[in-house]
């Protein structure tokens, strides 16, 4: 069994996305001249999720990568709704009036986000006026509380975060009459998903992660080398501050049981999360809705099982950590990819495939026929052998799909062997994920000259 | 060694011929036979100096002669047909999308092929016949739209299988194709040989060339052309014509006056081979591949081929940079897809010997069609240039529209789409031109479906209300440079698939087109319309009133307050312009007409407005943003924000006032809306057009307003059957054709302009007639689209040509507008056109080669609109009374 060339393409770019900012949008310069993304399912289906869009009504751009597991529920809703939340979060006092009262009135709404979406990146329809009742909640919330400060974007996103990770948690408990949903509210509940968050104004760029996705920034140096920035700490066992946090959090007595096998409870690998209630909720609690809940959920042997050691939750939070970067002229580009990429590839190496593709260092002398014999046989051999020599750079007109060639096709020299492509894309289903995880990819380029413009400006 | 061998390809037949070419002289005599020893020196003045030895510079120089000018000079800075001219691929074809283009290539083709026999020059003439290849289904659908266009005009043309393409061409791959369109009659032609046969046949005739002499600018005083400074000394003249190609815009920004010629250069490469094993017949048929974005041509037994890449690569961007000149390397890298493109379509050719790769500069425009015509703010100086690679095909042609243009004030045939006035300085930019161009050569191959829009050099012009209505989901076209909006997206519909409408079928706005129509039917729409061009004429005096009574064809002597709509007639009496005119008081006058007129109607004014300080004309389209107020509840919402009284009483049809709406003060609101329904302009100072439009939309909540885009309101003219200048009016078209005799007032006490034509069109009746059909067996979600240019057929005759089409959202049928013409069925003569020739005929309309019923109207549909609550007949009674 063996896929052509061809074949390997139409699976590495089936999910490829790239969106380009316009030059000048009408409104500001934006910092970002644009970006690729891509994911390649091992799962089936695939669990993780992507998101970008623009901030309409304040400035920036947000970009996530989500992996969920125990399923995709969580993954998804969050893809859906945490960009909403950080956008309100950040909205002025006034523009949440403006939107409440447009709400309350019945007129059109402002628009929040403008969505940049692979088709096949989906909403959920039927959860959507749900879930738009919950985040009304939160910015009428805001609104009474009205602290008149001008809003901290590390502030903002923290609160986000938190926010719709106790949404998820309280609509589970609280359910819903329609028992579609309701089963959906506790799908996404008892499911999980790690987040890490961009967010870029200007030269602002902050991070926000959740568990064990990470965000690499791509440094061109002086001699023109490229070297990578992590701008987000793992949040897993290999972590010892993370290890060292989660031991603060509870009892002593619970110190040998807290991470056992690089886990937590010796169950999870990300030490924090959305939804997984059942690191969270108490027992009395967990059992109420369980109970209460419909018959899939009580026949599910997960959803019925307690972590052992189980005394002191919660065990698990949704609260990111945020790191704030001034971008500078040497910053050309940012890689958001879930653990999938990290566990194949080095960022350093991560940095110098991304960089060299994306200034197309692969430069070649010019031809000339001079006085020669050649045909045009020959001519088209030729040219197409030049091409293939920096196919790899030149068949993607992705980054995120060029570097999902590398990781899954590198050998050990670190070139792309087809052969090993070929053979990695065709596993059958229940085989993929044993060799390799769900990888999801976001690399955002950045406008040097803006970045160095709004530097000399301050 | 590439200018060594280029200069081989055309030149050796010719120095047969004509001994003299290789000298230093810089004067270029055919008839004399003896050398002269020296250059012979410039003359100090001429009637007409063109610059460009290229095919466009001596196919006006041969027009001009031939009609019977011959104070002539052409300068070429290096030798005749040196340039672009000289490395053109020589293929004419008539397959053409805009009508007039392919009259120039018809009439180009006619030329040439008995350009040999005239002057005795061998042009290298061989009807090959050309064959447009289809990988598509759309492809197709667009060659069939083309051959209907090529029949009607006599051009033999037909679509043809791909066995046949095989037949006719033995090395062509056909398993991919749909389809093709086969063109017996285009031919091939050495194209520098033919612009040195013409060159002979105008020097033969008086004109004189001078080779090696620059032209450095154009000297010019009071607005006119007077002399032409070279780098040999000064030439005194009154007509200047600027053929210098991929240079022209240099020249025209050389002198102190300004010329704005918009073009921009791109690499164009193309392939020579060796001759096969088995040469190639020289009659063997042109193909074009335009899915594979190529061209091959046999050449010498070899072939040629060359192609319009994805990825242009545009150059001169700063000017005429000498080492860039030289530097134009061939780029085997870059042409690769088109040599792929070339092997799939031929795989034989493998075995085939590269004789070059040939880089040879072309100029493009910003629209894709090439530039002719005078200045509009130097009178005497002329331009044609800007091919857009068709250059051969048009040459004949155009040189000959350009020469009637001088010689008799105007060309033979609407050549509005190719005006130089259809640009202002606001398409001069070299960034602009330089983003522009990078499309447009592209887009040379690619399908041309309805009503797309060019994605580069946009936002150039905005309303100030382009934020807030882009934030409301409105999506965008261009019009001269102004962003219009096209429609609105409702919340919550997928984006992603409406950037898909290109179609030659059903479009996916339909649903939100129909729903805007809807509401300016039953309730109340605004639709920004700030790009209209706006003029205000004042004087002192009645020096205004007079100078508009002779330059307009409707009576403007009407009390203050009235609106009228007249036609800007020429002397034939056709439409120069089409507007609306508002007296704002005894002395002065405010003037609406459409967006691309600008700059045209602004020279055209100039021109011919006494030249009188106590006269004043000012450009205002800036100064204003337009609403348009369009539906029943318009008057509701205006006398709500307004506190005045907008009864039929207070304020009837075509009445203009300045009234306050909201807080802000001096909007001036007219009682007209360009479609036929009720409702309102309102022209708003701009910093007031924030205000008023929150109020108009705050105001009209509880009349149900929304937003509403061009393609409303598009619909809603059409099937009132109004007639749009540019569209369905031109220089050629007379009220008397359109049936708006009503919008005329041949007695008015004085002369005006067209008016003689008039009367007599008014004696002995009229020549063609713009008519409304009504398609009946047209299934809207299953077939193609009429756009516009479709032929129209009377009783299985051809009589003419639609000039715009719409969905009538209210008859729940397509609309086309065109014009009828009425030919003698024997000698093709053409007669006057009655009503009952047009009432009296079973009609057609020929959609890409298939033909739908259609029923003729010369009136529109007044009475089957119902909800009408305001007497608008004011705006339509011409109809009726007729």
């Amino acid at each position: 069994f063996y896929l052509t060339p061809p074949q390997v393409n139409s699976i590495l770019k089936a999910n490829e996305y790239s969106f380009k900012v316009p030059e000048f949008d009408g409104k500001n310069v934006s910092s970002v001249l644009g970006f690729d993304s891509n994911q390649l399912p091992a799962n089936a289906p695939i669990e993780d999720r992507r998101s970008a869009a623009t901030c309409l009504q304040t400035r920036g751009m947000l970009l996530g990568v989500f992996d969920g597991h125990a399923g995709c529920a969580c993954a998804q809703a969050v893809s859906e709704r945490l960009f909403y939340y950080i956008a309100v979060s950040l909205l002025p006092h006034e523009t949440l009036l403006e939107i409440e009262n447009a709400v309350e009135s019945g007129r059109a709404l402002l628009p929040i986000l403008q969505w940049h979406k692979h088709p096949n990146d989906y909403f959920s329809k039927e959860a959507s006026k749900l879930y738009f009742n919950s985040l009304r909640t939160y910015w009428q919330e805001l609104i009474d509380l009205n602290s008149g400060e001008t809003t901290d974007v590390k502030e903002a996103l923290i609160n986000a975060f938190k926010r719709l990770d106790n949404d998820i948690s309280l609509e589970a408990q609280v359910g819903d009459p329609n028992s579609f949903l309701n089963y959906l509210v506790l799908r996404v509940a008892f499911s999980g998903a790690t987040a890490c968050v961009a967010h870029v104004d200007g030269v602002d760029l902050h991070i926000a992660n959740t568990g064990d996705s990470r965000a690499v920034l791509g440094v061109q140096e002086e001699d023109g080398s490229w070297s990578a920035v992590n701008l987000s700490y793992d949040h897993n066992a290999q972590n010892e501050h993370e290890v060292e946090r989660v031991k603060m959090e509870h009892p002593k007595s619970e110190e040998k049981s807290l991470v056992k096998q690089d886990r937590l409870l010796g169950l999870l690998m990300p030490f924090r999360a959305f939804g997984d209630v059942k690191f969270k909720w108490s027992i009395e609690l967990q059992k109420r809705v369980v109970e209460s809940g419909p018959d899939q959920l009580n026949d599910n042997e997960y959803t019925k099982f307690i972590p052992p050691n189980y005394h002191t939750p919660p065990y698990l939070t949704a609260e990111p950590e945020v790191i704030h970067h001034k971008l500078r002229p040497q910053d050309k580009f940012l890689v958001l990819a879930t653990d999938g990429l990290w566990e194949t590839m080095h960022r350093q190496d991560v940095a110098r495939i991304v960089g060299e593709y994306l200034t197309g260092v692969h430069h070649q002398q010019p031809i000339a026929v001079g006085g020669y014999k050649v045909t045009l046989g020959q001519m088209h051999g030729l040219l197409t052998e030049r091409r293939a020599r920096i196919s790899s750079v030149f068949e993607d007109q992705n980054a995120a799909t060029h570097l999902i060639r590398h990781a899954v096709g590198n050998n050990e020299f670190g070139t792309v062997d087809h052969e090993r492509l070929s053979k990695m894309l065709s596993l059958p289903e229940e085989l993929a994920r044993m060799y390799r995880d769900d990888i999801t990819i976001i690399v955002v380029q950045f406008n040097s000259h803006v970045i160095g413009a709004c530097q000399n400006e301050e | 060694a590439a200018g060594m061998f280029l200069r081989l390809l055309s030149d050796v037949r010719w120095r047969a011929a004509n001994p003299k070419w290789r000298r230093m002289t810089c004067s270029w005599r055919s008839t004399s036979s003896t050398a002269e020893p020296y250059p012979v020196s410039l003359p100090a003045q001429a009637q007409v100096v063109i610059c460009g030895g290229g095919i466009m510079g001596t196919s006006v120089a041969y027009h001009l002669s031939k009609m019977g000018w011959k104070d002539i000079v052409l300068l070429e800075q290096g030798r005749l047909a040196a340039g672009t001219t000289r490395f053109c691929a020589g293929i004419v074809s008539t397959a053409r999308h805009v009508s007039i283009e392919l009259k120039m290539a018809d009439y180009s083709n006619k030329l040439y092929q008995q350009l040999e026999q005239e002057t005795g020059v061998k042009t290298g003439y061989m009807k090959t016949g050309s064959i447009s290849l289809a990988q598509t289904q759309d492809r197709l659908i667009s060659l069939k739209r083309i051959a209907s266009s090529l029949n009607v005009m006599g051009i033999p043309c037909e679509i043809i299988t791909p066995k046949q393409v095989a037949q006719l061409h033995p090395l062509i791959n056909m398993h991919d194709l749909v389809g093709a369109m086969y063109v017996p009659e285009d031919a091939l032609v050495s194209s520098a040989n033919v612009s040195l046969a013409l060159a002979t046949a105008a020097s033969r005739n008086g004109v004189q060339i001078h080779e090696r002499t620059s032209v450095s600018h154009v000297s010019v005083q009071k607005g006119r052309v007077t002399a032409v400074e070279t780098d040999r000394g000064q030439i005194q003249c009154q007509y200047f014509v600027n053929c210098a190609g991929q240079w022209a815009y240099e020249l025209g920004h050389s002198g102190e006056e300004p010329v704005n010629i918009p073009l921009h250069a791109c690499e164009h490469f193309y392939l020579l081979t060796h001759p096969l094993k088995e040469p190639l017949a020289s009659n063997l048929p042109t193909i074009v591949d335009p899915d594979g974005r190529i061209y091959i041509r046999n050449w010498q037994g070899g072939i040629l081929s060359g192609g319009f890449e994805k990825n242009p690569k545009p150059l001169f961007t700063e000017g005429r940079n000498q080492l860039e000149i030289h530097n134009l390397q061939e780029d085997w890298d870059h042409f690769e897809p088109l040599l792929s493109a070339l092997l799939r379509r031929m795989p034989d050719l493998e075995a085939l010997q590269i004789m070059q790769l040939v880089n040879c500069p072309e100029s493009f425009t910003p629209d894709m069609r090439c530039i002719m015509g005078e200045s509009p703010t130097v009178r005497g100086y002329f331009v044609l240039a800007g091919m857009n690679s068709a250059g051969i095909s048009y040459g004949g042609g155009a040189g000959k529209y350009l020469a009637e243009w001088m010689v008799n004030g105007y060309p033979s045939e609407n050549v509005w789409p190719l005006d130089l006035k259809r640009f202002g300085a606001l398409q001069s930019s070299r960034t602009f031109l330089r983003h522009r161009v990078m499309e447009v050569m592209p887009l040379m191959c690619d399908l041309k479906v309805p009503r797309w829009d060019f994605q580069t050099g946009r936002q150039l012009r905005t309303s100030p209300l382009y934020d807030r209505l882009d934030a409301q989901g409105a999506r965008w076209m261009e019009k001269h440079g102004f962003e219009r909006v096209k429609y609105f997206v409702p919340p919550g519909k997928d984006l992603l698939d409406l950037d898909q409408s290109k179609t030659f079928y059903k479009p996916d706005w339909f649903d939100i087109v129909g729903s805007e129509v809807k509401c300016c039917k039953e309730a109340v729409c605004v639709i920004d319309m700030s790009s209209f061009t706006k003029f205000e004429i004042s004087s002192t005096g009645d020096e205004a009133l007079e100078s508009l009574q002779y330059l307009f064809s409707n009576d403007l002597d009407v009390p203050v307050g009235h609106v009228v709509h007249t036609g800007m007639l020429n002397e034939k009496g056709g439409y120069e312009n089409d507007c609306s005119i508002a007296r704002l008081s005894k002395r002065s006058f405010f003037m609406i007409s459409p967006t691309d007129q600008q700059v045209h109607c602004w020279a055209w004014l100039k021109n011919r407005l006494p030249d009188d300080s106590n006269l004043t004309m000012e450009d205002v389209t800036w100064k204003y943003t337009a609403l348009n107020l369009i539906g029943p509840r318009a008057v509701d919402v205006l006398s709500e924000l307004s506190y005045a009284p907008i009864t039929p009483e207070h304020f009837p049809s075509l009445f203009c006032k300045e009234m306050s709406v909201g807080y802000a003060n001096g909007i001036r609101v007219m009682s007209i809306t360009h479609t036929g329904e009720p409702g309102f302009m309102l022209y708003i100072p701009i910093e007031y057009a924030l205000h008023v439009y929150n109020e108009v939309m705050n105001m009209g909540q509880k009349y149900g307003i929304r937003n509403a885009g061009y393609y409303a309101l598009r619909s809603l003219r059409i099937e009132k059957f109004f007639a749009f200048w540019g569209q369905d009016l031109d220089a050629f078209t007379t009220p008397m054709e359109c049936g708006r005799e009503f919008q005329v007032k041949l007695e008015k006490g004085m002369q005006f302009v067209g008016q003689e034509a008039l009367l007599e069109q008014k004696q002995n009746g009229v020549y063609k007639r713009f008519t409304m059909f009504i398609l009946e067996d047209h299934d809207t979600d299953m077939d193609l689209w009429p756009w516009w240019g479709e032929p129209i057929f009377r009783n299985g005759r051809y009589v003419g040509k639609t000039t715009s089409s719409a969905y009538s959202y209210t008859l729940e049928r397509h609309v086309c507008l065109g014009f009828v013409q009425h030919f003698d069925e024997k000698t093709g003569e053409e007669l006057v056109v009655t009503t009952d020739f047009i009432n009296q005929g079973e009609y057609e309309i020929d959609i890409a080669g298939q033909r739908f019923q259609a029923k003729a109207k010369l009136y529109p549909f007044s009475s089957l609109f119902t909800h009408r609550r305001r007497k608008d007949e004011e705006e339509l009674s011409g109809y009726q009374r007729e």
